[in-house]
């Protein structure tokens, strides 16, 4: 227990140094991409609870991250002006979940309050997600891989071939998402220091959240689940209700990734639906060993820090498929794990004695 | 006497195979009840009827007062009944604490919100579900293991390990698959004993296996199955000279 939160405090002192290292190198610049970061690892944390802990695939994954930024997005976008007065909008703008704004020509908006905008979105994957999650948690191993994978696709397709949504440019001119009074998720300059805490902040109390979860009751009934299901039935789990609850919960932690980066970046585009993104997701979860939220976490810190400053060129999507590839030949385990070392010596040892022997 | 499980004309068809045929019988609360009969009788067909796993064509099964029939395997569980598997299925990368911590899900309560909250409540539960996982490895002798990792032991401790989990769900009724096989004659012997503790503490029983001298050393009564079909329910003595039940194991005399 108190191991847990001195990790989690150790992890928040290295996002602070982190800070104050491009500070003082004067390269405030990155704390852009590692904003990003935070968003995309809070879909990769909750991807790895899905498919480390309890053993389900999905390659849908940023289906549910897309669902949510593109709900968001169109909804703090679309003007309702003109259709001040139909009664739903009424209804909508009495409750206090429409806000009036000026457009770049200093026209009037009338859009979703962001705050509305966000439990909209939020719920609307919850929803999506239980309904695809029922039948398709039926399936086991590859199966399952592709019917969610199926799931990408679709979601891709649509949003890339809706109008409405921007076909292939998506949604730009999102606004800033004001959390609290003073602290507005946004990409505008003034605030990049504090929008940098509060992706990481939002991160660190994901992981708390999933590290409680990890170790609870419910946790150890997910690893039973991953080890045996019919064992774990048998000791009166209800395995298919537990997977889909994970289920569930792994595509909330991707939708809020998604909505809260869409308002951090003021748009969102088709792209970030692409299976491609769903892969990259999974060869994080992968190399981060599957079973460790920290090990996800550090992996997707590195891998899409750099891939975000551009550092893999076009070759991004491939390097993504090619770690996939090396780590389910050589490291099925994941990179982060004392076993490594071991793992590498005898390998050198191995070839080695090899050499000696010819 | 009460009767704690009674299935009454029972029914299973795979395809062209009646794997269980019209068998009724009742098992007494706080007895040993055996269930044998030779290979592809319908043995671990009837157990997996009774404990959910598949789902009988035709019949009714009572326990303590429920009717199970068609239940999922997680709903008969929490009903109170527990079992294990003939192939031992211990959930792996788990400590023996842990799989033995396992049992105690339907008697503890958590789901997602609180066990991601932490609340102080699920901190005593966590500490209760401790403790009595303690409480069943100490039963069994298995406190030295506690933080090994199940699946690392060997064959007998991984036995005593499922049957640990399936005791820390405090049963009414436990069902054991074979638990003897793959057992030499000491650990048989030991298991006997240790069926018949477990039996004291107000558990009852029932089991399948195919080592008869611990059948009618432990056994209170015997149900024997041929293809199916119920051909004798008696006390041992009994059963062991049944015509019928010595013609199936060792053929007819005139054969």
């Amino acid at each position: 227990m108190s191991s847990k939160f001195l990790q989690i405090f150790g992890f928040a002192v290295a996002i602070i140094a982190i800070q104050i290292f491009t500070q003082i190198t004067d390269s405030a610049f990155h704390l852009t991409q590692l904003t990003m970061t935070a968003y995309y690892s809070l879909l990769v944390i909750g991807l790895c609870m899905l498919i480390g802990y309890a053993g389900q695939i999905s390659l849908g994954h940023a289906g549910f991250f897309a669902i949510g930024g593109y709900i968001s997005a169109f909804l703090t976008t679309h003007n309702l002006t003109a259709m001040k007065g139909k009664p739903f909008i009424a209804l909508c703008s009495k409750f206090g979940l429409l806000v009036g704004r000026k457009d770049l020509y200093g026209g009037d908006l009338l859009v979703f309050h962001p705050w509305a905008a966000c439990i909209i979105a939020v719920c609307t994957v919850l929803i999506v997600a239980y309904v695809i999650g029922g039948p398709v948690l039926k399936l086991k191993g590859h199966y399952l891989a592709m019917a969610t994978l199926g799931f990408g696709i679709i979601i891709y397709r649509i949003v890339l071939g809706t109008s409405g949504l921007g076909a292939a440019d998506g949604i730009s001119g999102v606004p800033g998402f004001t959390l609290l009074p003073g602290v507005t998720i946004s990409g505008s300059g003034s605030g990049k220091i504090l929008n940098y805490y509060v992706a990481w902040g939002i991160l660190i109390t994901g992981m708390t959240l999933l590290l409680n979860l990890i170790s609870s009751r419910v946790g150890r009934a997910l690893s039973a689940i991953h080890g045996a299901e019919d064992a774990a039935e048998a000791m009166g789990i209800p395995t298919a209700n537990y997977k889909l609850k994970v289920f569930v919960l792994s595509a909330g932690f991707a939708a809020v990734a998604g909505i809260l980066l869409t308002h951090y970046n003021g748009s969102i585009g088709p792209s970030e639906a692409s299976v491609m993104k769903s892969v990259r997701y999974v060869a994080i979860v992968a190399i981060g060993g599957m079973t460790s939220i920290w090990g996800a976490v550090s992996m997707s810190l590195i891998l899409n820090y750099f891939s975000l400053r551009g550092s893999f060129g076009t070759y991004d999507d491939a390097v993504f498929g090619v770690i996939l590839i090396l780590i389910m030949l050589f490291a099925p385990d994941g990179l982060i794990r004392a076993q490594v070392l071991v793992d590498l010596k005898s390998f050198f040892k191995r070839i080695t004695s090899k050499e000696a022997a010819l | 006497m009460t009767t704690l499980l009674s299935v009454v004309n029972l029914s299973k068809r795979f395809g062209g195979l009646q794997a269980v045929n019209e068998v009724s019988f009742t098992v007494t609360a706080g007895s040993i009840k055996a269930l044998i009969g030779p290979n592809g009788a319908g043995k671990t067909t009837l157990f997996n009827l009774i404990s959910g796993v598949i789902s009988p064509d035709s019949g009714v099964i009572n326990f303590s007062d429920h009717q199970v029939q068609g239940l999922r395997p997680h709903q008969v569980a929490s009903k109170g009944m527990a079992r294990t598997f003939q192939h031992i299925r211990l959930f792996p990368k788990m400590s023996v604490l842990e799989n033995i911590m396992i049992g105690r899900h339907i008697h503890s309560r958590a789901g997602f919100v609180a066990g991601m909250l932490s609340i102080p409540h699920t901190w005593s539960e966590e500490k209760k579900i401790r403790e009595k996982a303690h409480e069943i490895m100490a039963f069994l002798d298995l406190e030295s293991l506690a933080d090994v990792e199940a699946t690392s032991l060997s064959y007998g401790q991984q036995r005593n390990v499922e049957l640990g989990r399936a005791l820390a769900c405090e049963p009414k009724l436990l069902l054991l698959d074979e638990p003897a096989a793959g057992l030499n004659m000491s650990e048989t012997t030991e298991l006997g004993a240790l069926i018949s503790r477990i039996r004291d503490t107000g558990i009852t029983v029932l089991i399948v296996e195919h080592d008869m001298g611990l059948v009618m050393d432990i056994s209170d009564e015997i149900l024997v199955l041929s293809y199916g079909k119920k051909i004798a329910d008696d006390v041992p003595l009994a059963v062991q000279s049944n015509s019928e039940v010595i013609n199936v194991y060792l053929g007819e005399d005139d054969a």
